[in-house]
């Protein structure tokens, strides 16, 4: 009955849009499955729930720096002069139900997705992923990781308290110090010279919640397009070539793990949003150009920036009745622009390097491309190095060592740190690939102790689940025979006996 | 999705529905399928318990273990029907390389340089016309797009509203009397009617002493000894650097830290920067002191406060 009637609505769909065929074709693809294909997943689930609660508190946020007198149930803020967008972001996280929920469970869910990009994009490099045809995909994950950046920035800059208004602050400054048009981008972006008229944030709410957003999901749309046009990359394996695909299919086998995942990784966001306190402004207070509190650090992701800024010299450049503030313009803007210059042309130059024009499906273990591992570990280890930066006055704290100390350890390590990583990884390459068996699935071993003593291993037998991996891989039927096995014929159908 | 059409052509072979491929991946199907369902049960709790939370309690905490756990235990049951119950295969599709025949690309080729170039060299004059008219268009259109933003800089970098006999105040507004700081004491001035202002913030100072009985510290640079008064310094609170408050004052050492990236600026000479990324000492505002007694300004900045930008000389 319930076949009958998804028959008669898929024909009636098919007969208007054509669906039959693709859409076939699209329930058959092939996910190849390996736990690091995940972490892009946890990425792309992070955005789906910074959509969600971003609609939620978007409902109650109110983007004005107008001064109103907060009224709200927080008691020691109560008679404050404070702006709209302080009052209504403190109302949301304690005069809505839920609301603090969803702010901190949004706010999490900035920084997963972008800790998920991250490392799903070390992920990519180390194992190759985004040579031909893919380095148009790597590209576009390359272009949502910095609109990512940029749209946490302006996402927590809007609560307008002491913590996210320093950084505003900070943010203008960096654009004062772009040479010859500095000064005039600072004034006509935020109204005048800071804190300019109050314009700012609006326009970063406008920014924040439909510009950068509807560029990120168009790019989603291309990177999820791309993936299923150009179809996955896999690890080599029993039965994988360059030419098909081993897996599991998307429906329903793959869908279902999917579901849960998308399922679990929002538990963690909202789990993380109730339990674990993120950004309390309403302990901060509401912004004011003349206060500042201790240890200031932006969201994670923004460390890094903010590292280079604290380890960068005083090198400002005066002459010629000029100024270019080299101590700003080098570590905010000259450095990002060119870390993220080196991933978008990675797949060029490394192709140009390789002299390598062939189609790659099949992944790399990292061990396999020494030169390429060795630069990734540089890259990672510099960018380790100035987000760790980002905190010299708490290390300086913690371990009770001068500010000074802490500040040349990390002058000098930046510029070292990541040659000896580069060297290290290259040797450990080098050695793996030497040793013999390395990367070998291994059977669990069974030691026995003869009656004389004596010791021996001898390899487990395999478990009944671990079986599937020897089978060959075949098409995914389109119908399952309920008639009995003997009398079901056709390439791929294997009978065994169970 | 098009490009795998010639698989479609026909259906596929049947398999038998025992079929190694179809079988579920777990040992016990059983077990797995128990397993899953108490997760199932549980995430419809964990729901039905968000429900109550949202309605008799207000509590973060609740809301987010019910909800979580809900999800947790609901994704976690999908997941292991998946994983376990789920036919694994392996199964296998076959790549199809993108890239079109030879001469499907030389017929887009010619397309693009034949007939596009046809065109365009025979009618040259309006392929540049068209080239002129479009860059114009894109040019003006970015005037609007970014003049329209905001006002020019003109001297509002340059320039505070410190000037000449200047009252300082405090934040409230209210006047600062030489007595007011005890020494080794810091407050954060404006000038009488700007109080707030990010570009008037100013850090007073009341030197400290080396010991109880030596007098107070005032060790200015050459040409600004009576740039203080009793004791009290003043200085720009905008950090040379990226504009913070320069809010941390050490006693000790005599200097004052901003916060953000560490810049030390030696409040003994000048507030010239020791460490850190400032370029620049922060500006100093000569101090005076009226009949009343109370602070006032000798005159204003002689100098740009705050980051440095281009046209700063």
């Amino acid at each position: 009955m319930i076949d009958k009637t998804i028959d008669r609505s898929l024909r009636w769909l098919d007969d208007r849009l054509g669906i039959a065929k693709g859409g076939r074709t699209f329930l058959d693809k092939i996910f190849p499955d390996h736990w690091s294909f995940m972490l892009g997943e946890i990425a792309l689930y992070s955005f789906v729930v910074l959509l969600a609660t971003g609609v939620f508190v978007s409902l109650y946020y109110i983007p004005s720096a107008h001064e109103i007198v907060y009224h709200g149930s927080y008691i020691p803020l109560r008679g404050q002069r404070v702006s709209e967008a302080y009052a209504s972001s403190v109302g949301l996280s304690f005069d809505v139900k839920s609301g603090l929920l969803m702010r901190q469970a949004h706010h999490w869910a900035a920084n997963i997705f972008l800790g998920s990009i991250a490392v799903h994009m070390a992920r990519v490099f180390f194992t190759g992923a985004f040579r031909k045809p893919r380095e148009f995909n790597w590209i576009v994950g390359v272009s949502m990781l910095i609109l990512g950046i940029v749209n946490g920035f302006l996402g927590y800059s809007l609560p307008d308290d002491l913590v996210s208004g320093t950084g505003i602050r900070i943010a203008y400054s960096i654009i004062e110090s772009i040479p010859l048009v500095g000064s005039y981008l600072g004034t006509f972006l935020f109204g005048g010279n800071y804190p300019g008229n109050g314009i700012i944030i609006p326009r970063f709410y406008i920014l924040h919640v439909l510009i950068v957003p509807l560029l990120i999901i168009g790019l989603l749309a291309a990177h999820l397009g791309l993936l299923v046009k150009q179809k996955h990359t896999q690890f080599g394996g029993k039965g994988k070539t360059e030419h098909n695909v081993v897996g599991t299919p998307m429906f329903p086998t793959f869908i279902a793990k999917t579901t849960g995942f998308l399922f679990m990784t929002t538990a963690v966001l909202f789990l993380l949003g109730g339990l674990a306190q993120i950004n309390p402004i309403w302990q901060f207070g509401q912004y004011q150009p003349y206060q500042i509190s201790y240890a200031v650090q932006p969201d994670w992701y923004m460390g890094w920036l903010d590292g280079a800024l604290r380890i960068m010299p005083s090198w400002e450049w005066v002459g010629w009745g000029h100024t270019i503030a080299l101590e700003v313009f080098l570590p905010a803007v000259i450095f990002p622009g060119l870390i993220f210059n080196i991933f978008i042309v990675w797949p060029f130059i490394e192709s140009r390097h390789t002299k390598d024009l062939a189609y790659h499906n099949l992944l790399d273990r990292p061990r396999d491309r020494p030169l390429r591992t060795a630069v990734g570990v540089a890259m990672l280890t510099l960018l380790f190095m100035v987000f760790f930066a980002s905190s010299d006055d708490v290390l300086a704290n913690f371990f009770q060592v001068p500010l000074v100390a802490v500040l040349w350890f990390f002058r000098i390590a930046v510029v070292i740190a990541p040659v000896i990583a580069a060297v290290v990884a290259y040797k450990i390459c080098n050695e793996m690939r030497a040793a013999e068996g390395v990367g070998k699935r291994k059977r669990p071993q069974i030691v026995t102790r003869s009656s004389t003593g004596e010791y021996s291993t001898t390899d487990a037998e395999p478990r009944p689940g671990d079986g599937v991996e020897e089978l060959d891989a075949i098409p995914v039927p389109t119908y399952i025979d309920l008639v009995p096995p003997e009398l079901a014929t056709g390439v791929g159908v294997r009978r065994v006996m169970r | 999705m098009s490009d795998d059409a010639p698989r479609l052509e026909g259906p596929l072979p049947p398999a038998a529905l025992d079929d190694p491929h179809l079988q579920p991946y777990a040992k016990h199907p059983e077990r797995a399928q128990a397993v899953a369902a108490v997760a199932m049960v549980v995430g419809f709790l964990g729901f039905i318990g968000f429900g109550v939370a949202y309605w008799v309690g207000d509590s973060a905490q609740w809301e987010a273990v019910t909800l979580g756990g809900g999800l947790l235990a609901l994704g976690f049951g999908v997941t292991a029907w998946g994983k376990y119950l789920m036919p694994q295969g392996p199964f296998e599709e076959e790549r199809h390389e993108f890239h079109s025949t030879e001469a499907e690309r030389e017929a887009m080729t010619a397309a693009v340089t034949e007939r596009g170039g046809m065109v365009l060299r025979r009618r040259k004059l309006l392929g540049g016309l068209f080239a002129l008219g479009s860059t114009a268009m894109g040019i003006v259109l970015l005037f609007p797009l970014l003049r329209s933003l905001g006002p020019k800089p003109g001297n509002t970098l340059f320039e505070t509203n410190w000037t000449k006999n200047s009252q300082l105040v405090t934040v409230d507004g209210r006047p600062i009397h030489v007595d007011d700081l005890a020494v080794g004491g810091v407050l954060t001035v404006f000038p009488r009617g700007y109080t707030g202002s990010s570009q008037d913030q100013v850090i007073l100072i009341r030197l400290a002493q080396l010991g109880p009985l030596d007098p107070p510290l005032v060790i200015n640079p050459p040409g600004r000894t009576d740039w203080g008064v009793q004791g009290y310094v003043a200085y720009s609170k905008m950090c040379t650097h990226l504009g913070c408050p320069v809010g941390l004052y050490q006693e000790q050492t005599q200097q004052l830290v901003c916060p953000c990236h560490q810049s030390i600026f030696n409040v003994l000479s000048g507030a010239i920067p020791e460490f850190g990324p400032a370029p620049r000492p922060l500006p100093q505002l000569p101090l005076t002191a009226d009949s009343a007694g109370n602070l006032r300004s000798q005159s204003g900045f002689n100098q740009a406060v705050g980051p440095g930008f281009w046209e700063r000389p």
